[in-house]
This record gives structure tokens, sequence and C-alpha cells, in this order.
């Protein structure tokens, strides 16, 4: 129990964008359901604790706010943040870095995007956030982009396609402060083929500007 | 009906009941962890497959609903292996330490491996372990042997109406918890231990003191408050070493307020245990003998109208039948079985009792609440409450009160004031409540002690019965005007008539020298302080509490467990208890007492055994409630607000306050540290 609470901030309360978009969430819901609005105000929490800390988390009283605002038992709050991964219970590091060790992202080399991310950012297990504060690794489960195996994904954003230099690339760009634009890392476009178009070749050549633009991706 | 044929044997169940109560009816016992009757459905355990005919798979009986002409199979080779396949899952991180479990013996998990357990464990592979949880001085956690079937999480949210407990995280990691630390606040935390099927909940109070079959065990009624909850006294060695509540459908259901669960430690502490009389204002130890002749002497040449008596609030019918007798006798008129100095309508029986039945509550369909803190007066009767309010749905079952039900009542209900004066405009009908209660079928109304010890209770009363009449809570086949006693001993005192005769003086006429010689049996909770200097104050009763110390002689006398006893609950039903243990030292049954005394002082009692008492017992329907005197007549509506009459929910009798476990639930649940966790 102690680890609930360590490091628990003593106070929360919404901010002004917050309560902006809890107002948007919560006409989505009959009165009475309100209970529904659980998972996106816990989102709205995190990222609220994100923007002011740099450590985007929910924290006890965070939930016994949303709780309050739901009037649901503070208990079916922590019930629903503990049960989904997407939300961090304890402070985690400014980014949030999320390597899929699923088959098909193992089989397209998920242990060294892993490696890279441990060397890069000097984070040894799984869980543990590195000691400048700057990330946090976990280990997830399929992110449902197997296409462009193996992934990353750093907060909400999916970098695809990655080897080891590539992760470390990434996470020296993330370190400098640079938010490199995410998606493959390789010459294709989302998950269509590396290098350009391999079939209905003929279709393209009938429109020759968009057989282009894709081409200069 | 639905006809379910269930191994060959037809059966009619009701439309929408569950495959798993269909085979009960068929007399098929099935296996079960996650399903309890009070409880929601779950269907999380699987221990309750069963197969239906033309059904892909096994089916979890308990959520499975039935159709008309179904057939089920609940003795295959397909259930009992899939039982057997479920039964190896739960035990793979199950603990094998059951002699040093304190479920052992009364568990659901060892008794169903005896059945569908496998010798050898097939799995080689780490074991989970899960931290023990802090749920308070009641509830000890070993979460280990946790199966998760969410019974505790689904009686706290549902039953007790406090949802602290949850299962947080999922797969591997889930857990039953609390999350952030803290004790259960609900009054019904016990019956957790109740319905944990395994050694995950069991009591922290009683941990390691004995095993389920050493005990012997005796039925019998709780007296901590005036429910007259079924219970089972548990006992080895002469010692009461735990209660537990049995089924009565009527009344308790099958649960058991904190309190009457978790005081038996106070039966063992600060017990008086022999005669006592004061000798230079120094109480010396003394033979019963000597007290007798004591009283004797003092009693010697006082006339009856100088001589009062008390009874308090955890005296069986017997007993306070006894004393009446007695101070008849003796030609006092100074009766009162009213510690708190309540005055109660002593001219219709139905008018000093919860008219409707506790069971009346699942019929009706609006409620009143006055002067009562029903969760704390009567936790289990709460706990129906809010079953009706669950069960009626949203805005089925409106409730108003007038008066203070604490920070939750475990159910919504419109505040309508906090005294009186509410109550005057909702007789007057200048409130929207009055209408909500005309429209109701069977609108009830329950009066709590606080309106009722009040300078003006007989208006306030009156006020009651004038708003029941005008909405129709007292008519023919329905009578909803309850009484919500706090005393156990309170109805079994009104129907005996213990109350101020003619000329006589209640409790409070009798302090400050109002009488010379106090009678008071066991009677702990008035102010004490306030008897006279001169007056001689003979206390008969079993713990060393207010009355004891102020007493001039003391008679040790019996507790609950160690007399058989009549006792006539809130609702007026007469129940008998027997005798688990045998009182401590020279404490006697406290009859017996006053039929020796009563020889003494020559008036000697006309029954010399408790089938010749009991032979005189008029109580429940043979009742001859005598009116009582004194009652104040000084007329006017005082419009101020309803006050509790005790502090706290856990240190309300010389039992409870002698207990430890209940002191330190009193400390635990303490209003500062509420603030302060908060």
């Amino acid at each position: 129990m102690s680890d609930v609470n360590r490091e628990q901030p003593g106070h929360f309360e919404f901010d002004e964008i917050s309560e902006a978009e809890i107002t948007k969430i919560l006409v989505k819901y009959p009165p009475e359901r309100k209970a529904s609005g659980s998972l996106p105000l816990l989102y709205v929490a995190q990222k609220q604790m994100g923007r002011q800390t740099g450590s985007a988390w929910v924290p006890v009283v965070a939930m016994d706010r949303i709780a309050e605002r739901l009037e649901i038992a503070p208990i079916r709050v922590y019930e629903v943040a503990t049960f989904y991964f997407m939300f961090n219970t304890k402070p985690i590091g400014r980014y949030h870095l999320q390597a899929c060790t699923t088959t098909s992202c193992w089989l397209r080399g998920s242990d060294d995007v892993v490696a890279a991310c441990k060397k890069a950012t000097g984070v040894k297990h799984f869980g543990e956030t590195s000691a400048d504060g700057l990330f946090t690794l976990s280990e997830v489960e399929c992110l449902g982009a197997c296409a462009n195996a193996p992934i990353l994904q750093v907060d909400d954003d999916y970098y695809e396609d990655l080897d080891g230099p590539r992760t470390e690339a990434l996470i020296e760009a993330l370190r400098r402060g640079e938010k490199p634009e995410s998606g493959p890392t390789i010459d294709r476009l989302g998950s269509a083929p590396q290098g350009g178009r391999k079939v209905l070749l003929e279709a393209a050549h009938e429109d020759p500007a968009s057989a282009q633009g894709e081409r200069s991706c | 009906m639905v006809n379910v044929i269930v191994d060959g044997i037809p059966v009619d169940v009701p439309a929408g009941s569950s495959a798993l109560q269909a085979c009960e009816a068929a007399g098929k016992e099935i296996p079960r962890f996650c399903f309890h009757e009070r409880l929601s459905v779950a269907g999380n355990c699987r221990m309750c497959l069963v197969q239906v005919v033309r059904a892909p798979k096994p089916v979890a009986s308990c959520g499975f609903p039935v159709a008309e002409g179904m057939q089920i199979l609940t003795d295959t080779e397909v259930v009992r292996k899939a039982r057997r396949a479920v039964m190896e899952f739960l035990l793979i991180n199950h603990p094998l330490d059951c002699p040093i479990c304190d479920q052992g013996g009364e568990c659901d998990l060892q008794d169903q491996a005896y059945g569908y357990g496998s010798g050898i464990s097939r799995y080689h592979e780490e074991k989970r372990a899960v931290t023990d949880k802090n749920l308070g001085p009641l509830v000890k956690t070993v979460m280990t042997r946790c199966i998760q079937c969410t019974r505790c999480v689904r009686f706290c949210t549902e039953v007790a109406g406090t949802p602290e407990l949850g299962a947080v995280s999922r797969g591997e990691n889930m857990e039953i918890t609390t999350y952030v630390e803290k004790a259960l606040t609900s009054e019904l935390s016990g019956n957790l231990i109740d319905i944990c099927p395994v050694g995950a909940l069991t009591s922290r109070p009683g941990a390691f003191q004995a095993r389920p079959w050493e005990m012997k065990k005796t039925d019998a009624i709780d007296v901590v408050d005036a429910l007259g909850t079924n219970i089972q006294i548990q006992a080895r060695g002469g010692e009461v070493k735990r209660i537990v509540p049995r089924v009565n459908d009527d009344i308790n259901e099958e649960w058991l307020s904190d309190k009457g669960r978790f005081s038996v430690d106070g039966l063992k502490r600060r017990r008086l245990d022999r005669p006592w009389v004061r000798v230079h204002g120094k109480l010396q130890p003394v033979s019963w003998q000597d007290a007798f002749v004591a009283i004797a002497r003092r009693l010697d040449g006082v006339p009856g109208s100088r001589i009062g008596a008390i009874v308090g609030d955890l005296c069986e019918a017997e007993s306070i039948m006894a004393l009446r007798d007695l101070m008849l006798a003796l030609g006092s008129p100074n009766l009162d079985c009213r510690q708190d100095g309540a005055q109660y309508d002593m001219s219709d029986r139905s008018r000093y009792v919860f008219a409707s039945g506790i069971a009346g509550i699942d019929e009706a369909d609006a409620l009143l609440v006055i002067g009562a803190d029903p969760r704390h007066d009567a936790p289990v009767l709460n706990a129906r409450i809010r079953k009706r309010y669950l069960s009626a749905g949203r805005g089925g079952f409106p409730i108003g009160v007038i008066g203070n039900v604490g920070i939750n009542p475990t159910w919504a209900y419109e505040s309508l004031g906090d005294g009186p004066g509410a109550l005057r405009d909702l007789t007057g009908g200048s409130h929207a409540f009055t209408e909500i209660l005309k429209t109701a079928k069977k609108p009830m109304i329950i009066i709590g002690q606080e309106a009722l010890a009040r300078e003006d209770a007989t208006e306030v009363f009156a006020l009651c019965v004038q708003l029941a009449e005008a909405v129709g809570a007292v008519v023919e086949g329905w009578n909803g005007l309850n009484i919500l006693h706090t005393a156990a001993s309170r109805v079994a005192g009104l129907d005996l008539g213990f109350v101020p005769r003619p000329g006589g003086r209640s409790v409070r006429g009798m302090l400050s020298g109002g009488v010379d010689i106090m009678w008071l049996l066991g009677a702990d909770e008035f102010p004490v302080h306030a008897i006279g200097p001169e007056t001689f104050v003979i206390y008969q009763g079993h713990h060393g509490d207010a009355g004891a110390a102020r007493a001039d002689v003391i008679l040790p006398g019996a507790a609950y467990t160690e007399k058989p006893g009549t006792w006539v609950n809130t609702e007026g039903r007469v129940q008998q208890s027997f005798q688990a243990v045998f009182p401590p030292g020279e404490a006697r049954e406290d009859w017996r007492i006053l039929r020796a005394i009563s020889e003494v002082l020559g008036h000697t009692l006309p029954y010399d055994t408790l089938e010749d008492l009991r032979g005189h017992l008029r109580l429940g329907r043979d009742a001859v409630p005598v009116r009582a005197e004194g009652a104040n007549t000084r007329g006017g509506l005082d419009t101020r607000p309803f006050v509790p009459l005790t502090q706290g929910y856990y240190l309300t009798n010389p039992i409870s306050r002698a207990s430890p476990t209940m002191i330190e639930c009193a400390r635990v649940h303490a209003p500062h540290t509420a603030i302060a966790a908060e």
C-alpha cells in the first residue's frame, strides 16, 4: 500500500483547459449515467498533470476529484484507472516510451528497439524512469500497427519501422527537445510499400501527379 | 412458472430464475464461490458449471436464466471434469496454509476441494503473492488466499452501502483492496468475514483463537440494538469466542452488526463476579448473604414511595418482570425502563413498536425518518432500507428525513428540516413531501428515540400520528407508523408495564434525591452522577460501569450470553435465547437474584423456576401495557432541533464499553481522525 501513497500530491484541481474539455465530455452522457465519463476524465487529468508537471500521470487526489465530479465512489475510479495500462498511477518521465514486443514487432526486431531505448536512456528495466527524469520505458502488448513493426509509441505518437540506430536517434532528438515527425522512419507512406508503389502501376501512369507525390515522401 | 428438468427431475421455478436455483429446487447441490443469494450475480468463479442439453459447452448456472423445458445435467463426466479444471486453476495460487488459516473447518474452498480438488499440482511456475491490506480493527486480511470472487466488493457496494472495496488492476495483478489505506467505515463490516468463501477475510480480534469444530454453539438473540438479530453464540471452555448471525428473513436476513459481533471480548472484562457492599465510602467484597442483609437493613422502614427502580438497555424480560413484581410488592410506584427519558404513547401496543414489522420495509414505497439515525441505531435495519431503496430503482422509494442521519445514511434522501418545526409544516400539508407520502400506497414513518426523548415528546408523537393518519400510513392492513427503539429491553419493559405507576416518578424524578433507594438493573446510560448523594444505590448487573461505580451494594448478574432469556425486539416480536456459558464467579442469573432477595425482604415472588416465571410473562400480543404516569404535560412544541442521544456507534452499552475491540473502533472512527484523513 505504501506504493500508492508515495509521491502523491496533496492537492489537485482541474485547470481551465481541462474544465473546458470536461464540459464537452459530460454533455455526451445522460446525467444519471455520467459515471461513463470516468475514462475520458482520467485522460483529461493525466494530460493536465503532463502540462503542469511534465509527468503525465494520475494521482489519487485527481481520481478523487473525478469521483466527486461524476458522483461515484472513489474506488470505482481507482478500479478503472488501475485496470487500463494507459493510465499511469505513478509519476513517469517527460516522455513515455512504450515499446511493443508482441509477435510481429518481436519478429521484426523489437529486441533491438528495446536495447536501443535502454542504451540511449540509461534505463535498465521496463517500468523504470531514466536518471534525468526524461524517459520512462514500458513494455506494451500489440499496438495494432503490425504492418509497420517494430513500433515505439512515445506518449500519443507512433514511431514505426524502427531499428536500433534510428531509435537512438529518435531518443536523442527528444532529449534535445525536438519533436520528430511521427510515422514510418523509413521511406514509405503510412503502411504503403517501401520505396513507393509496387502494384497497380498502370493506374500510376494515368495519374502521374499523385504517383510523383507519393514517391517524394 | 417455468418447467425445467434437472437430472431427470422435473421442477417448476419462477420465470427469471437461474439454472442454479432450479438445481437447488431439485435438491441438487451446486458448488459455488462467487454466487451469494443476497448479492448480485457476478459469475466469475466458474465453479457452478452445469451441462445444459443442446448447449455447446458447460454453462455457469448462477447467471444462466432458465427457459421452458430446459434440461440441466449436474452430474455428468463433462461437469465433473469442468469443475475439477476450475478448481485446479483456483488452487494454483492458493496457499496450502489451511493448518494456520482461521477459515479452516468452515472454508468453502476446503470443502469443495474434497470433491473436486486434485491431489497433486501440475503447476511448476512462479506463484503469485499479494500484500495484505489493512482494513481496520475488525477484518484481518490474508490476500494471497483470495480467489477474487468479489463477494466482499459486492457486499460493501450493495448491502453495506459503503463502496470502499474494489478490484484494482487486472489479470494476474488483480487485487481486492481499498487502494488508499483506510479502515472500512461500515457498521456491517463483520459480515465480510462470513461471506468470504476462503480465509482471505477473517476476524482480526478472533484470529488464532479457536477452531469452528471446537465450539459449543448456542442460539441466542443479539442485544446491542433493539432489532433482536438472531445470533449463534460460539463458546469454547466456558468462554464466548465469537458470535455469528443466524438466518432470519423477517429480522436480520443473514447479517449482524459489528457491535453485536465484536463486543464479545467485552464479556470477559470489567465483570462483576462477586457481591460488593460500600462500607465507609469504600466498596468491600462480601458474600451474597451479607449483601442481602445490607439491602434488607437499609430497606427496613423505607416507604415504597421512596424506593425506585430503573431497568437498563440489556435486560431480558424475566428479570424485568421479577424486578417489577418485587417493586410493586414493596409498594413502589417508581418504575422506569426508559433510561433516556423517552415517552411513548402507551394507549395501544402498536404505538410503541415498529408496527409494520421490519419486513414491512420491503413493501413500503415512501419513507419519512423522524429523529432517527438508522445506520447507527440499527445497522442491519438500515441495510434493509438500503435494499428497498436499491430495488425500487431511481426515485422509486423517496425518503424524507427530519433530524440528522449522519454523513452517509447509505441511501439518498431529502432533508426536510432538523426539528419539530419541519414536522409541523409536513403535518400542515405545506410541504411537497406530504404529497409524496399521500400518493404512496404504503407510506412508512420511522420515529427514532431522538424525537421521543424530549420534553415535548407527547406533542411530537401526536403530530406524527396526525401526519400518519393524514397520509394513510395507518389504514386497514397497513400500519406504517413505526418506532425504532435502540434498547433491546425497551419493548419488553413497556409490555411488562415497567413505567411509573400512579404517583410514581420517572428516571428524572428519581434523580437528585427524588427517592431514597434506587435499584438499578443494568442501568448505566442515564445521568448517574445526578443521583442524590444520600440515595442508597443497589446496582444489579454484569459490568463495572457507571452504575456500579456509584453503587452502595453491587449484585453481580449475568450477561445476555450467560442466561436463558426472553427478548422483545423493536417490532414487538418475542424471541427466546439460550444460555451459552455460565456467569463468572459468584454472579447469578438476574431473576434468581431477585427471587432470592424477595424472600429476604419478606415479599417472596410467586415463582421458583424459570418455567413458573415464564408462565407469568405477558408479552407480545398478551401484553397489558399500563399508562405511564408523570408524562410531561407542560405543552407546547419545542422547535429546537433533534439531537443525537449517543456519541458515536461503538460504545453505547456496558459490554461494548468494556470491549477493547470496540474501543479501538471508536478511536479509529472518531470524527477528528476522519477529518484528518480527508
